[in-house]
């Protein structure tokens, strides 16, 4: 049973606390929605849990171990991390390109062993993008673009997906798209972690609700029980609405507080 | 095209080359006489050239056109930038101005390999300088080459402008321009080990370079330790160009150019690049080396002249694509 346990979490930049004391524990089974205005520090909070940022106080352990004492490869095999904005930086085809989720699989010489070829048409096909397969990465939609960084992260089969926000920019059948997968992955027992906007399909698909404010957590639970309109009024300084539940929630957002 | 295939053919390209070195020049040898010669125990003329002469040029070309392939590969890869090339560390500066300060004070007339030997020295000094300034990330290592290079430059510069005699100042802007002619056997002793040194380092950076294809940030998130790679890079690109530099003088455009050539036969895999760029670099530098010699001149036409005169329009043809492929 994968668990991800933040204690203390403090990381500092210029004299100025970006995150200060986060603790919580994630467990698998779980799609934990990271919300938060900008600058709150969601982004610093994922790169902390995904070992890639050392805070300046505190630790995470993965199933009791700190991140910082499990060897990078075997870290990489378990989590994978997806930043903002992901893109390719060579013309390198789709199926390349999700390939790359294997590194940390593979032998440091030669190219795909054998063995792997199924498990990537089975993510390239999973993520709908058989007819992109052969296509250059560089050129394909905000979209597809999307969905293949998804593949490269999924393929290697980890316990853990940590993606800063995986839907900005999407349309809204994408968007959809892209939540609905967040929620079969922790439906199928794996703990996913992702930042949004979207308070709105983040309330009808993520499991659980994670509110940063000003670096510090603001609220962390299921999400029935946390996405109130106060929290939202505290964390984003906007008076809103919450109504309906389970997959007919809405969020709306009025006026800000003055 | 699968990165075996690119390479089979680069491979073929350089034994074309490599073929044509040993056959062509002033004194033009035919295959029969080549073999007769050499099977023959007592030298002929066609031997001693051969053997003497051709041989260890082609050899010192591939070695030099190898590295410096290979190293503008890598580093390409390393930056996700196409302008990237070997003289970004500031290595092949450095072994320059070992080379030019062994010809200032005299030392290469009292001791032929004291250039190569001062260049080695000067490479070795700028990559630490680079290391040691550069630490800490991709951008901070390649601003602290830049800096490397320039002081370089300047004390090059400074070294030229004080040659102790005009004969001096003459023998150190013709080391500078880079040639392949009057290196012996004994040269490529030197320079060969750190060369191949360096080369094996670098061809084991494939995997790493490929994780970059997705940035900095998923590159870490794979499991890729990029301060280890950055020290591997330099340590591989300061070996091997800093003593293809050592022996040969400074010679351009051959690292930025043939990565260029090879990708798009590779589908733009950066770790299938590297094997047929480090070919394709010896057989495009044995190529200008056969143009300096059979262009006939009063002074030698030398090797970084011709690389220079036939790379630089291929940067306007760079500007041209990516003119077309830019959004």
């Amino acid at each position: 049973m994968t668990r991800v346990t933040a204690q203390g979490l403090t990381v500092e930049r210029g004299g100025r606390a970006i995150l200060s004391d986060v603790s919580c524990t994630l467990e698998a089974g779980t799609f934990v929605a990271l919300v938060g205005a900008n600058g709150a520090g969601k982004s610093t909070l994922l790169s902390a849990l995904a070992g890639l940022l050392k805070p300046d106080r505190g630790e995470v352990t993965l199933d009791g171990v700190p991140l910082s004492r499990i060897e990078r490869r075997e870290l990489a095999r378990r989590r994978a991390y997806l930043p903002q904005n992901p893109r390719a930086e060579w013309p390198i085809s789709v199926e390349r390109l999700v390939a790359l989720g294997l590194t940390p699989q593979l032998p440091a010489f030669g190219g795909l062993p054998g063995g792997f070829e199924p498990r990537l048409t089975q993510a390239i096909e999973a993520c709908d993008l058989t007819g992109q397969r052969l296509q250059p990465a560089t050129t394909l939609s905000g979209g597809e673009l999307a969905r293949a960084m998804l593949a490269r992260a999924l393929v290697g089969d980890p316990e853990i997906l940590i993606a800063d926000e995986p839907i900005t920019g999407l349309d809204p059948r994408h968007a959809i798209d892209t939540v609905q997968r967040l929620q079969a992955l922790a439906a199928a027992g794996k703990l996913v972690i992702a930042a949004v906007h979207d308070l709105t399909l983040a309330a009808r698909t993520a499991t659980h609700l994670m509110a940063l404010r000003q670096g510090k957590l603001a609220a962390f639970g299921p999400m029935a029980d946390v996405l109130t309109p106060d929290l939202l009024r505290t964390v984003f300084d906007v008076e809103a609405q919450v109504t309906g539940t389970g997959r007919d929630t809405a969020v709306d957002f009025h006026q800000p507080v003055v | 095209m699968t990165g075996r295939r690119a390479s089979w053919i680069a491979g073929l390209i350089l034994a074309a080359a490599v073929l044509a070195s040993l056959f062509l020049g002033r004194v033009v040898v035919s295959p029969m006489d080549l073999i007769h010669g050499l099977m023959s125990p007592d030298l002929s003329l066609a031997s001693l050239v051969v053997t003497e002469l051709r041989l260890p040029r082609a050899v010192l070309a591939v070695l030099v056109g190898a590295s410096l392939g290979l190293s503008g590969a890598v580093l390409q890869g390393l930056l996700r930038n196409p302008l990237a090339e070997p003289g970004l560390l500031g290595v092949g500066n450095g072994a320059a101005l070992g080379a030019v300060i062994s010809i200032y004070f005299g030392l290469s007339q009292a001791f032929p390999l004291a250039t190569p030997l001062m260049g080695l020295v000067g490479a070795v000094g700028a990559g630490l300088l680079t290391f040691v300034f550069g630490r800490g990330g991709t951008l901070t290592m390649i601003l602290a080459g830049s800096a490397v290079s320039g002081i370089t430059l300047a004390i090059l510069a400074l070294a030229l402008n004080f040659a102790p005699n005009p004969y001096a100042g003459y023998e150190m802007n013709i080391w500078l321009l880079g040639s392949l002619s009057e290196k012996s056997w004994d040269h490529i002793l030197l320079a060969a080990p750190f060369i191949v040194a360096g080369l094996g380092v670098l061809a084991t950076m494939g995997r790493t370079m490929d994780a970059l294809s997705l940035g900095e940030v998923q590159a870490r998130s794979l499991g890729i330790d990029l301060d280890r790679m950055r020290v591997l890079a330099l340590l591989g690109v300061g070996l091997a160009v800093g003593a293809a530099t050592s022996v040969t003088g400074s010679i351009g455009f051959i690292g930025l150019v043939a990565p260029h050539l090879v990708r798009p036969f590779v589908g733009h895999q950066p770790s299938r690049t590297l094997l047929p760029s480090a070919l394709l670099g010896g057989a495009l530098l044995l190529a200008a080396d056969i143009i300096t010699r059979l262009i006939n001149t009063q002074s030698e036409l030398r090797l970084g002249v011709v690389t220079a005169l036939i790379g630089a329009p291929f940067f306007f043809w760079l500007v041209l694509r990516l003119r077309k492929t830019a959004p």
